[in-house]
């Protein structure tokens, strides 16, 4: 759907006349990312993390490609490529350090996109394929940063694709099989490091190929907004060039300030040490812990300690582990309320907020021993996760009384402008006419 | 009703977590891990002040050379530094022919294949070769102290927690069991093929005492070889053979986050500059 | 309902000649980011030139003093043959008696080798034709019609001095960049 007032795209010069004709990308970028896209007024910061996003995955596939071309996959050799990248190869240091901290900072930004998307409702009709899109990209993600965690053949790489492949051994009857297929043999060894090399390399691509359905799954009804109502009129919404090519712009400056600090000053900050110690089969290091950005999950894997109606506690931690992030899948239909955004749904949002910090503690818990009290408080917080996405949310979409909505975004834009402005209106460049 | 699919899903998973709650309440699974010997006695390491902390760290390449001359003199005759060539000392501040004086005396030499019968044997080291180790293999390895492998140092201050301070606490904290942990916990006391340090993980080390005595190495420069010396110089050069590009990271650091900072502001700037006037 | 008007900046702004005076801090960005985009690819594209490993290894010393005259050694050097050879004096005697204005790429002996020091030989063991590694350095290995070495995959033959004298090859064996660090010691590169 485009909205009706978009600036068309019209070539002026013979040359862009001559490519309009034969290949429109000029035209395609025009009414994708151009003047021609138009785009609600109001966004606020948290727009900005579809497209830091886009850029921490190029970020990846251009410092992945680069750190191939001096890395070897094979078990005897790997751990020394690597170190071979950090000393020898001119500014490897920097390229290894710069896609290491890229992993974590592409999912610092995707949790905050997933946040916007859970609370502004972007989830909801009509958009219900570009959040099913954005949930296998986040699978994609996922599998791909587990892969390439293994690649420099630590001890935490090593010991971390053998918990994670053990998982599949707690499926009944095909567990076992599916597991040593997927490892190629009975542990993590040379068969499983040089697949795991293959698929790291393939995935990006393929997370690649799943934005760009992404991205166009949006352009058809336009980005959700901070109010969750629909553009009606001209004035609901600003062209994306140059509104948010610029305000993305200073989002990028500001994403890059934080990325080199860390990438420069505080390389290792979520670094695990026992990765500097070559993968050893013989000896398990005192406490396995998979990146920060898994810690929920393994928590909730974690937390299933006991058998239950006949399923064994590690098939349960496993299947839930699994379900936490297939839940998502449904949430488009599990909420049923017709408001979007968490700002008009005061019941909704303070539910909202628990989520927040409950997968917060589940975080925490993940980094945590196996132990008391961590292992009630991961049971307590696992609750929670379930119960709010597949109790409280049904329920909640169903009884909840929203506040009264806006009958635009321009006027929510001009209540908001008023609470602001003293008095001059004049000077605030937005005034109010009488109807004729 | 679309209602209780998830909720019925919810509930399993509730209800399975209440389960092992309950389960684990009447099984004395609630009780807070016991107290261990390893819990109640292990030290954090203690504060290491060294040049290259900090942001704006730089290394100091005379404490770097003491460093290696500890390593040379009471280290390297257990533990290998693979990952560092002698060539690379250069980045310390030795010059080409030093480099070549301190590969050739060195007292482990490259296995080699000799030209005419292909018998392998050794010879003196050249600056591209690499501090291998006295060991040709890891059961030599254990063999040689009492099961215990001596580990490689190249990353010994990345891969531990605690880094540098960990090395240099470690180093200097052999000390006698503490009467309270003999009497609470008497197994926790090593054998005779281990010494108490409790800045280790387990309390107990396979390393015996590494730093004797004050003046155990005789520093070039005169500076004064106290234990508390020497351990650390020998965590600053371990620093450096763990990140021997550390002070490019940081020049270079430095020089991007400025550059970061102005280009923010400018495109902060450009961006209002857009909106103005557009409400929003 | 009322109707929103947008304050128009650009035209309030423009100077007289109709030009946006505050252009300049988007063509500032701009330029920033441009800078920072050139800065970056820079360690991008350094990274394929040869790490400190290899550059490390670009010079190699190697012991002749086992080499009698009228033998020859091959050794490697940055990954390539190297042919070092110790010519005898009627070998150079005949190399020097051909005059250097009839070959095809004319080089004296003295032009190839160190002064004071014409017996010995360094080339590259790499024909100049198509790159394959010629004969005659090896014991009991072809020299070739000239006494020097043969390349038998398309026929070269180079004399003592290593100069192409018949065959496809256009230029003599290549001779490295090398030093005498003592008498029996050469350093290659």
């Amino acid at each position: 759907m485009s909205f009706p007032w978009a600036k068309h795209y019209e070539p002026k010069s013979d040359f862009t006349k001559w490519i309009d004709a034969r290949l429109p990308l000029p035209r395609l970028i025009h009414g994708a990312v151009g003047a021609g896209y138009p785009v609600p007024r109001n966004l606020n910061y948290f727009w900005n993390f579809g497209f830091l996003a886009g850029l921490a995955l190029m970020i990846q596939i251009v410092s992945g490609i680069v750190l191939a071309m001096h890395y070897a996959a094979n078990g005897g050799v790997a751990f020394d490529s690597v170190e071979h990248i950090m000393r020898d190869v001119n500014s490897g240091w920097f390229i290894r350090y710069a896609h290491a901290t890229g992993a974590s900072f592409f999912f610092i930004v995707i949790y905050v996109h997933i946040f916007r998307g859970l609370y502004f409702g972007s989830y909801k009709a009509p958009r219900e394929m570009i959040w099913l899109l954005g949930v296998l990209i986040f699978l994609l993600m996922m599998a791909t940063a587990f892969m390439g965690y293994v690649l420099p053949w630590g001890q935490m790489s090593f010991w971390g694709a053998r918990v994670i492949t053990g998982f599949f051994s707690a499926i009944p009857l095909v567990g076992e099989p599916i597991r040593q297929w997927l490892l190629g043999g009975f542990a993590p060894d040379d068969a499983a490091l040089n697949r795991f090399f293959s698929l790291h390399y393939l995935l990006p691509f393929a997370i690649l190929g799943v934005v760009i359905l992404h991205v166009w799954a949006l352009h058809i009804p336009g980005s959700n907004n901070p109010t969750g109502i629909d553009v009606k009129e001209e004035q609901d919404t600003v062209p994306f060039h140059p509104y948010y090519t610029a305000k993305d712009g200073f989002g990028v400056a500001v994403y890059l300030t934080f990325f080199a600090i860390v990438v420069f000053f505080m390389p290792n900050i979520v670094a695990s040490p026992d990765n500097y110690i070559p993968a050893n089969p013989m000896s398990t290091p005192a406490h396995i812990e998979p990146e920060w950005y898994f810690w929920p999950f393994y928590a909730i894997l974690r937390a299933f300690t006991a058998n239950a109606f006949g399923v064994p506690a590690k098939l349960w931690g496993v299947i839930a582990m699994f379900a936490s992030i297939a839940l998502l899948f449904f949430l488009p239909w599990i909420d049923t309320s017709p408001v979007r955004s968490g700002n008009y749904r005061p019941l909704f949002k303070k539910f909202f907020w628990i989520l927040v910090v409950d997968i917060l503690i589940l975080g925490w818990m993940g980094k945590s021993p196996a132990e008391q009290p961590y292992v009630i408080i991961s049971q307590l917080a696992a609750i929670y996760y379930f119960a709010h996405f597949l109790i409280i949310l049904p329920i909640v979409s169903r009884i909840e009384r929203p506040l009264p909505l806006p009958m635009s975004i321009t006027e929510s834009v001009l209540a908001k402008h008023a609470a602001q402005v003293n008095t001059a209106p004049a000077l605030t460049g937005l005034s109010v006419q009488p109807a004729e | 009703m679309r209602i209780l699919a998830p909720m019925a899903v919810g509930a399993a998973f509730v209800l399975a977590l209440l389960w092992a709650i309950i389960t684990a309440a009447f099984t004395g699974g609630m009780a807070l891990p016991e107290m261990t010997a390893t819990r109640m006695f292990h030290k954090e390491p203690r504060e290491l002040s060294l040049p290259s902390n900090g942001p704006f760290g730089k290394f100091d390449r005379q404490q770097l050379q003491r460093g290696f001359q500890v390593y040379k003199e009471v280290c390297s005759s257990c533990h290998s530094l693979r990952l560092v060539t002698f060539a690379d000392l250069r980045g310390i501040g030795y010059n080409e022919a030093e480099v070549k004086a301190i590969a050739k005396s060195w007292q482990v030499q490259q296995p080699s294949i000799s030209d005419k019968t292909g018998e392998v044997n050794s010879r003196p080291d050249i600056p591209s070769d690499h501090f291998y180790g006295p060991y040709p293999n890891e059961t030599a390895g254990r063999a040689a102290n009492n099961g215990a492998l001596p580990p490689d140092f190249s990353l010994i201050t990345k891969a531990r927690e605690g880094g540098a301070a960990y090395v240099y606490s470690l180093v200097t904290g052999y000390q006698d069991v503490p009467a309270e942990q003999r009497a609470k916990f008497p197994d926790s006391v090593p054998d005779n093929k281990h010494y108490y340090n409790p800045y280790f993980a387990n309390l107990n080390i396979a390393m015996p005492p590494p730093l004797k005595a004050d003046g155990q190495v005789t520093y070039k420069d005169g500076t004064p070889a106290t234990k508390e010396q020497m351990a650390k110089d020998v965590a600053a050069f371990l620093t450096w053979t763990a990140e021997p590009k550390l002070e490019n990271r940081h020049t270079a650091g430095l020089a991007a986050v400025i550059f970061l900072l102005i280009f923010s502001t400018l495109a902060y700037l450009s961006y209002r500059e857009v909106w103005h006037g557009k409400e929003h | 309902m009322a109707t929103v008007e947008t304050f128009d900046a650009p035209e309030s702004l423009a100077g007289a000649d109709g030009v946006r005076r505050r252009d300049f801090i988007h063509v500032a960005a701009l330029s920033f980011a441009g800078a920072g985009a050139v800065a970056v690819v820079l360690p991008l594209v350094n990274q394929m030139n040869p790490s400190a490993d290899v550059l490390a290894q670009a010079s190699t010393e190697v012991d002749v003093s086992a080499i009698k005259p009228g033998m020859a050694i091959k050794t490697m050097w940055r990954k390539q043959p190297v042919f070092i050879r110790n010519l005898t004096a009627q070998e150079i005697a005949k190399v020097n008696a051909t005059p250097t204005a009839s070959l095809r790429d004319p080089q004296s002996l003295a032009d190839r080798t160190k002064a004071g020091k014409l017996n010995w030989l360094v080339t590259m063991g790499v024909c100049t034709h198509l790159g394959c590694v010629p004969l005659g350095a090896g014991a009991g290995e072809d020299r070739g019609p000239f006494g020097g070495y043969f390349c038998p995959c398309h026929g070269s033959a180079y004399d003592a001095a290593g100069r192409i004298m018949k065959g496809p090859a256009p230029k003599n064996l290549e001779v490295p960049e090398y030093a005498f660090k003592s008498d029996t010691v050469i350093q290659i590169g």
